[in-house]
């Protein structure tokens, strides 16, 4: 089962948060196809967001084909996302992971590993630049 | 629709116009004496505005900030005070917010914490089911760690019920959310409404070298200036990614809402 944290500091709203939770559980493996979400109320009680905002983020869900809403039983998985194979995964992961290790060790903050990440994700320059 | 306002003037409150679907959660914002509390009051129908209209639809529940309660009631009192003097009475919903909070039944309101007679004052407002409910500070007498549990045990409530709740508050940065729609007043005047995200997503900070004019579009909110950096609290209704050397970051509800009413002083 997920459990939903919100930033009340982040700019990015409340939805989006949870709407991003729940794909980074797909991601991971954490929620399976089949799994069904937390319950609204659930949500509400547990993270203290309120029912509007959980609807909004397991509609937009919805919409992007990654679970489906079943008449009066929940919502449910319906895909996974990224289409690789768990044992890449974690061979990825463990490099990651080894990667941090070194940019640790050379210094960074994971402030300065973030800014690297996202300026390599948004296809800026690939040369040590950040 | 929920609560329906229009033109409303009252005091210090200058023709206030919006409208709260059924089923929301909004959090009134403001300074001391922005004109929150009279607001409240108007939409109770504890007064009557001056010019305009308010319309709150169905049975309205008022908790004040100072929660009034006698002295010598007990909570179990003012429970049976709450059923005698409301056509809708919800015995256990009231008694069940009570004894989830570990408020004592027979003890004296007077010997009581603040935060225990808060939680009368809830569960007398919970018991009587209201469509529309209406908190004045609801969390200022209670300290962190349970404010984030009653808000999420208010949230509950009115999640089941599809309660519209509006909630004035000092503690913005707790908002984000909690309230699906913000009103920020300043001075009587109704300076932001709307929905939370849609207020999120129009608004763009925009920070760089020391300049005069913002590097994107775009009415400038706040703009601040130091000796090395410009920043440009800017609304907007389609943020753009703005040329180095300038950086474009999202914009917090906190910010967001610290900035408008900063400008408003």
């Amino acid at each position: 089962m997920v459990e939903f944290r919100v930033d009340r500091a982040s700019g990015l709203p409340a939805y989006l948060q949870l709407g991003r939770q729940v794909r980074e559980a797909l991601r991971l493996g954490w929620l399976q196809p089949g799994d069904r979400l937390p319950t609204v109320r659930d949500v509400v009680a547990t993270s203290g967001v309120n029912a509007n905002t959980v609807l909004k983020a397991y509609r937009e869900l919805e919409l992007a084909g990654l679970v489906e809403a079943r008449q009066g039983s929940g919502t449910y998985v319906k895909s996974s996302l990224g289409s690789a194979a768990p044992e890449a995964l974690d061979d990825l992961r463990a490099k990651f992971a080894a990667w941090v290790r070194e940019a640790r060790s050379a210094g960074l903050e994971d402030e300065d590993i973030d800014a690297l990440v996202r300026a390599v994700l948004s296809g800026g320059s690939d040369d040590g630049a950040g | 629709m929920g609560i329906h306002v229009e033109g409303v003037s009252k005091w210090v409150l200058r023709d206030c116009s919006f409208e709260l679907p059924s089923g929301s959660v909004t959090a009134l914002v403001g300074a001391n004496g922005a004109g929150k509390t009279t607001l409240l009051s108007l939409l109770a129908g504890l007064l009557s505005a001056d010019s305009g209209q308010v319309r709150a639809d169905g049975r309205v529940a008022f908790v004040a900030q100072d929660k009034p309660l006698y002295k010598h009631f007990t909570a179990t009192d003012a429970l049976s005070f709450g059923k005698h003097t409301n056509k809708v009475w919800d015995q256990e919903r009231a008694v069940g917010w009570l004894s989830r909070f570990g408020v004592p039944l027979k003890r004296a309101s007077g010997r009581l914490s603040g935060g225990q007679r808060a939680h009368i004052s809830f569960a007398v407002a919970l018991g009587s089911r209201p469509d529309v409910l209406l908190l004045d500070e609801p969390l200022s007498e209670l300290d962190p760690l349970v404010r984030k549990e009653v808000t999420a045990a208010l949230l509950g409530f009115v999640a089941d019920e599809g309660t519209t709740l509006v909630l004035s508050t000092h503690v913005v940065s707790e908002l984000s959310g909690v309230a699906d729609r913000l009103l920020l007043l300043a001075q009587g005047e109704l300076l932001v409404s709307g929905e939370v995200d849609d207020l999120l997503g129009s608004h763009v900070s925009y920070v760089g070298p020391v300049s005069t004019a913002a590097p994107g579009p775009g009415d400038v909110v706040l703009a601040r200036h130091t000796a090395a950096q410009s920043q440009f609290l800017v609304r907007t209704p389609s943020p753009v990614s703005v040329a180095e050397p300038w950086v474009s970051r999202p914009v917090s509800l906190e910010d967001l809402v610290l900035a408008h009413l900063e400008v408003a002083e």
